[in-house]
This record gives structure tokens, C-alpha cells and sequence, in this order.
């Protein structure tokens, strides 16, 4: 059925096209949970993967690079926070802004980069882990930055549910007229907040151009900062789901590749999807409900009826473009995905400047 | 220590004068910008805003600024209306290009009847549906799912850009093209060209930017409809009390702003573009914002803003053949231009206060 898909290396590399998803995601949680909306998270992520490249290509260093990124994607959101917390310009038009500036910037820093290869970041062999059969390949096998972004992952859930700097952050984001109050500095935690969000995504970037094309080339990023943002909603802004959300985007876009490859029909794959998704949502919810729920019947019969739609579709023989769906497919499933959890649990503040009158 | 205080009213004298000085500040960012690039300031700056206008070739570059503004400013418009009513549609890259998909299919369709008072209007009808319908997914979702619609909108470009491709390549391929992608050349099918005058830059899309400003205009000056997107903008609550209804906004925001951008898409393929090729769209739909922002959200300041930003394209084309200056720098000159504008903007509604001593 599969073909010449390797289940095993398709695992392996769903863990590495999430982890530039899921840095800048991670990035952008914390600054949504501090009450700010950045939208500029793709023009970070881009010069990130710019400054980067020429870091690690000039030092020859790939650490160096990271930390390069890290501090440009820092320095970029700096603009952002002065803008949107000091000069309380609106958020959403001053990060397409960022966005914008950003794509010149990092067009502008590459110019003479394209093509150019960069310093080999080897993989870490983790001793014992790594050699268990199966497993081991798929998970204990990978460069050292798959591992620093899921301790940054981890981190930040332990930041924010177990520690008192957390607290604070999310009470400045759930209310900051309160937080303010109490005597908490909202503009200064958002500030580090929002420079936070800057340093993930600019290393999200560097992971792109150093680790996983690895050369640069002009829009590089393909909007995985947009991606990343739709993951924070999807994720309900929690570090959990996030690591899910990122996950679920990395398979999407590892079979996407290895689709093309193969040569697989797409509908073929889509109706056994939606079949497998029918069985897991009804499995899932007897084990959470302990009985059938008319939702998630619903949610069931409505994934058989798309599965006979994409058999009856093949089978009928009409014209289908496989190109155009599958390289549409995680724009197509970033909508899906906003259509489905679009439920809320959004912070109170999020998105609404903070202006300490009298 | 500085501090800002809230303006009991907006400050008439900023609102005009902060895109002013935006343009200035962003004049002198530039000339650093192009210093730091090793280009002579002065002379690149003097290329990009005065060669194009009173330089020895202004005839040619004068219908440019018709061409390019064009777009810019009917884009900006639609966007207007969301914008001032906290409806981001970020998207309009998007419904440009569907927009001049379905109009070039229609035109394609005709092909080769001469009947332009037949073809031309089933075009820009086609041209508005197909951007209205384009908009309407993020606004039928945000109605329906409360989905967010600044997302929605903005993946739905790269669907459409795949989309494009797909056309460009396969069913609207010109079949005597030998082999080459695009379609056949509307812009020399006499029924189906949008130009009116080729030689000054005419064609419909120009007019129909410019009724639309005028449409904008009394819409926000006189008509409740107007009245009401700003009320939403600026106080939701006191919007939804007086009974505005939010989801009849949405859709009527999402929906002017597609079908133009549709339009302006449709002109631009039929007319200066010519055929519908893989990268006929160069990102008005992106540079419409900074238009939209620049322009204050006002129909008349987006047409000056058009015509700038217009100005800042034709201006960096001849920069790039005279100077060689590299086009991602006007990419960041523009994108400096609504960073400073979104700055200086805090002094419409604040006041800047110099205290001295600690504040409780």
C-alpha cells in the first residue's frame, strides 16, 4: 500500500520539518500569553534564517549561527515591542509591518548567499537510545537542535504552569489592568516576552537554512511563521498541544514531500485518513466518555462520508490535479485546523495595548 | 521622565501630519539605507522620487504611476473598510489572483468573438465574483466558526498562488503558445483588453479605483453603512447595542474588499499584465496595507498614498537599471514607511509630557 514510503524514515523526518514550527510556535505562545499579538513572526523567522546562514557560513560554526539568529530575531521583535508598547501603535498593523520589513531585510542581507551550502551540523548518535532498534532511529537519532527545541518546549510548560515569573506573565496577559494593579511592570514582562517570541522564531528560521534545506534560497520559509501562528491557536495556548499541533504540521508536510516522491495517489491516502481518523475519534471518545456521544458519531459518519467521497471521486476518474492539492495541503489544513478549534481560550488582554493612565 | 497622556480628542494637526513626517523620517532612514549599501544617498533618493516625475523620461514613467497606483489604491479601499471596523482581511494578494483567474476565463472562453460590449463586462463581473467568493471563505468562517480571519485569509494566497500555477501551466495554457506557460495575451484581444488608452496608462482598472474612492467617500461621509463600520471599529459594545449587526459587517467588509481587489486583479491581467502567467501578481495585494495605513483609512488619503507608493515601485525600477540598487531595498524602504507611520502615529492620540521627579 505505502510503496517505496519508508514508515520509518517518514517518522524520523516528521520530528525534523516540525522543529523550526515548533520553536517559532513556542516563541510566539509565550508572547500571546503575555497579552501580545506579534504577527510578524514570519519576517522574524526569515531574517533569523538570513543572519543564521551568513554566521555560520562566515564562522564556519553552526552554534554560532543559532545564537546569531537568535539575537537577530531578538533585535528585530525589539522594534516591534518599542513600537507596539511604548508608541501603543496597533499590533496587528505593526506586526504586517514586521512581516513585511522583515521579507526585505532578509531579501536584501542574502542577496549574495543563494545557493550557497551551509556548515554541516551533524546528527547526535545518543549512546543507548539511539541504538534501539525502531524506535531509536525515529527519535534518538537527530541533530542536537530537535532536542534544544523540545527542552524549550518543556521549558516553557514549566514556566508557565509551575513557576511565579509565569504566573505573573499570564496574569498580564489575562488581564493587564489587574496585573497592573498589583504592581507588576506590564510593559516591561511584555517586552521580554515579546523579545522571547523574537529569539525562537529567529532560530526556527536558522534551523530552515542551516539544518534542513540546507542552502539558502530566496522565501525559504514558505510561511511557516503563519503556520507557526495558526499552530498557537490550534494549540489553545498550551506548550502540550503545541508540541502536538507542531507535530501533526510536520507529518503533513513530510508526507507531502514523500507523497510527491512516491507517486501515491493523494486520494487514496485522504480517504484512508479520514477512515483512520473515523476509527481514532470514535475510540478516543468511548475511552474519554465511557459511551457513543452524538457528536462524535456525527464527527464519524461525517469522515466515512468524505472517505466515499474521495474513493467515488477516483473512482469516477475525473480530473484531479494531484500538484495543486498537495502542495495546497498545509495551507488547506492550517484552515481546517482554524475551522475546527477555533473554540477560544484565547488570553483576555491578547492583542489590546496597555496604556497605564494617571 | 517622559510620559504620554491620552488626547481628550485626536489631534487634527497629527492625523494629517504624521504621514508627512512618516515620509520623511523614512527619506532619511533610506539614505542611510542606501549609504550603508554603498550608493550615493542623495542621488538614489533623487532617482526614486524625482526622476520618475520630472526626469528627462517622465513621459515615460507618468503612465506608470497610473498603471501601478491603479490597484494599490482600489485594494486599499476594500481594505479600508475592514480595517476601520477590525476586520483584517490580509488576503487580498489572494483575491486579486482568483479574481483575475475568473475573469480571464471568462475572456478565454469568448475567445475569438469580437463583441466588447459583451466580453469586457462579463470579465470585470466575473473578475468581482471570483474575488468576492475568494473573500467570502474567511468570512463565512469567521460568521459561522469564529475562525480568525487574518490567518484564513493570508493561507488562502498561497492556495491561490498554487492555484495559479496550476491555470498558468495546464487548462488556461495558451494552445499556440509552442510549449512557453501563460495564457494567450488578452491584452491584444480587442474585446477583452482593459486599456482605454495604452499610451497614458489608461485603462479600467484606473477608473473604476477611482469611482470606488468617490463610492468610499459618501459611504463614510454620509451613509449609515459607513457610520456603522466606524462605530465598530472604535466602540463594539456600544456598535452592538445600537443594533449593528457584527456578522453582516464581516461580510460586507470581506466582500467589498475581494471584489475589488478581484477587479483590480482582472484589469491588471487583461491590460498591463497581458496574460495570466505564474508571477503576473508582484504583491499589490501586501503593499495595499501599507497604502491603506499611509492613507489614514480615508478614501482620499489612500488615493495620495496610491500614487506615492506607486511612485516608491516605478522609482525603485529606475534606482535598480540606473543605480543597480537591489529591488529588496525598496522592499524595506516600504516596509520602514508603515513603521514610522505606525509610530509617529501616537501623537494623534497622545500627548507627550516631560515630568519631573518620581510618579507615585
Amino acid at each position: 500500500m505505502f510503496g517505496s514510503i519508508d514508515p520509518q524514515l517518514l517518522l524520523a523526518s516528521l520530528m525534523v520539518a516540525a522543529t523550526p514550527i515548533m520553536l517559532a510556535a513556542i516563541g510566539e505562545l509565550v508572547v500571546e500569553r503575555a497579552g501580545v499579538l506579534n504577527l510578524g513572526v514570519e519576517g522574524m523567522m526569515i531574517t533569523g534564517s538570513v543572519i543564521g546562514f551568513i554566521a555560520a557560513i562566515k564562522t564556519g560554526n553552526p552554534w554560532i549561527g543559532f545564537a546569531a539568529a537568535a539575537l537577530g530575531g531578538a533585535a528585530l521583535s525589539l522594534l516591534f515591542g518599542v513600537l507596539t508598547q511604548f508608541l501603543l501603535s496597533n499590533q496587528v498593523a505593526t506586526g504586517l509591518a514586521l512581516t513585511l520589513f522583515g521579507l526585505g531585510l532578509a531579501a536584501l542581507l542574502g542577496q549574495g548567499y543563494l545557493g550557497v551550502k551551509a556548515p554541516v551540523f551533524p546528527d547526535w548518535h545518543i549512546p543507548l537510545l539511539g541504538d534501539i532498534p525502531i524506535i531509536g532511529p525515529i527519535v534518538f537519532q537527530h541533530d542536537p537542535m530537535v532536542y534544544l527545541g523540545l527542552g524549550i518546549v518543556a521549558g516553557v510548560w514549566w514556566f508557565l504552569k509551575k513557576s511565579r515569573a509565569g504566573l505573573v506573565l499570564r496574569a498580564v496577559g489575562e488581564n493587564h489592568e489587574a496585573a497592573h494593579a498589583l504592581g507588576y511592570n506590564v510593559i516591561r514582562v511584555r517586552m521580554l516576552a515579546i523579545m522571547f517570541g523574537g529569539a525562537c522564531a529567529g532560530l526556527g528560521g536558522a534551523y530552515l537554512s542551516i539544518v534542513r534545506v540546507p542552502t539558502y534560497a530566496a522565501g525559504l520559509t514558505a510561511e511557516m511563521g503563519w503556520i507557526a501562528l495558526a499552530i498557537v491557536v490550534f494549540a489553545g495556548w498550551k506548550p502540550g498541544r503545541l508540541l502536538l499541533g507542531a507535530y501533526l504540521f510536520g507529518g503533513v508536510t513530510a508526507l507531502q514531500l514523500n507523497l510527491q516522491a512516491a507517486g501515491l495517489s493523494l486520494l487514496d491516502v485522504l480517504t484512508i485518513v479520514a477512515l483512520v481518523a473515523a476509527v481514532v475519534v470514535v475510540s478516543v471518545g468511548f475511552i474519554q466518555n465511557r459511551a457513543f456521544t452524538a457528536k462524535m458519531l456525527w464527527w464519524a459518519a461525517s469522515l466515512c462520508i468524505a472517505a466515499a467521497f474521495f474513493s467515488f471521486y477516483k473512482w469516477l476518474g475525473w480530473v484531479f490535479n494531484e500538484t495543486l492539492w498537495l502542495s495546497s495541503s498545509p495551507y488547506i489544513a492550517t484552515i481546517f485546523v482554524l475551522v475546527i478549534m477555533s473554540s477560544g481560550g484565547a488570553p483576555g488582554s491578547l492583542g489590546k495595548s496597555f496604556h497605564a493612565s494617571r | 521622565m517622559i510620559i504620554l497622556e491620552k488626547r481628550p480628542q485626536p489631534s487634527q494637526f497629527w492625523s494629517y501630519g504624521a504621514p508627512i513626517v512618516a515620509v520623511f523620517v523614512t527619506m532619511i532612514f533610506g539614505a542611510a539605507l542606501f549609504a550603508a549599501l554603498g550608493q550615493p544617498p542623495i542621488e538614489a533618493l533623487s532617482k526614486i522620487f524625482w526622476e520618475p516625475l520630472f526626469g528627462e523620461f517622465s513621459f515615460f514613467y507618468l503612465p506608470q504611476l497610473l498603471i501601478k497606483g491603479a490597484p494599490l489604491v482600489a485594494i486599499a479601499l476594500g481594505l479600508s473598510l475592514g480595517f476601520k471596523a477590525g476586520i483584517w482581511n490580509i488576503g487580498a494578494e489572494g483575491q486579486y489572483i482568483i479574481g483575475a483567474l475568473c475573469g480571464a476565463a471568462v475572456g478565454l472562453a469568448f475567445y475569438p468573438m469580437e463583441a466588447r460590449w459583451l466580453v469586457l463586462p462579463a470579465m470585470l463581473i466575473a473578475g468581482a465574483l471570483g474575488g468576492f467568493a475568494w473573500a467570502m471563505i474567511p468570512g463565512i468562517l469567521r460568521v459561522k466558526f469564529n475562525t480568525n480571519e487574518i490567518l484564513v485569509s493570508l493561507m488562502l494566497v498561497y492556495v491561490a498562488e498554487q492555484l495559479l500555477a496550476a491555470m498558468a501551466l495546464g487548462a488556461m495554457k495558451n494552445p499556440e503558445g509552442m510549449g512557453f506557460p501563460g495564457s494567450r495575451n488578452l491584452s491584444q484581444y480587442g474585446s477583452a483588453s482593459s486599456w482605454i488608452d495604452q499610451g497614458n496608462g489608461m485603462h479600467w482598472g484606473v477608473v473604476i479605483a477611482l469611482i470606488a474612492v468617490i463610492f468610499a467617500y459618501i459611504l463614510f461621509a454620509r451613509h449609515i453603512l459607513g457610520f456603522q463600520i466606524k462605530l465598530a471599529g472604535q466602540a463594539p459594545r456600544a456598535a452592538a447595542f445600537s443594533g449593528v449587526s457584527p456578522a453582516r459587517l464581516v461580510l460586507f467588509c470581506l466582500g467589498v474588499s475581494g471584489a475589488l481587489a478581484g477587479i483590480a486583479g482582472l484589469t491588471e491581467v487583461s491590460g498591463p499584465a497581458g496574460v495570466v502567467s505564474i508571477d503576473f501578481n508582484v504583491g499589490y495585494g501586501f503593499t495595499a496595507i501599507i497604502v491603506a495605513f499611509l492613507g489614514r483609512l480615508h478614501p482620499v488619503g489612500i488615493l495620495m498614498a496610491g500614487a506615492l507608493m506607486a511612485l516608491t515601485y516605478i522609482g525603485g525600477d529606475v534606482a535598480q537599471s540606473s543605480l543597480g540598487l537591489p529591488k529588496a531595498a525598496i522592499q524595506v524602504f516600504q516596509g520602514t514607511l508603515l513603521f514610522s507611520l505606525l509610530g509617529i502615529d501616537v501623537l494623534t492620540n497622545y500627548r507627550v509630557r516631560i515630568k519631573r521627579g518620581a510618579v507615585a
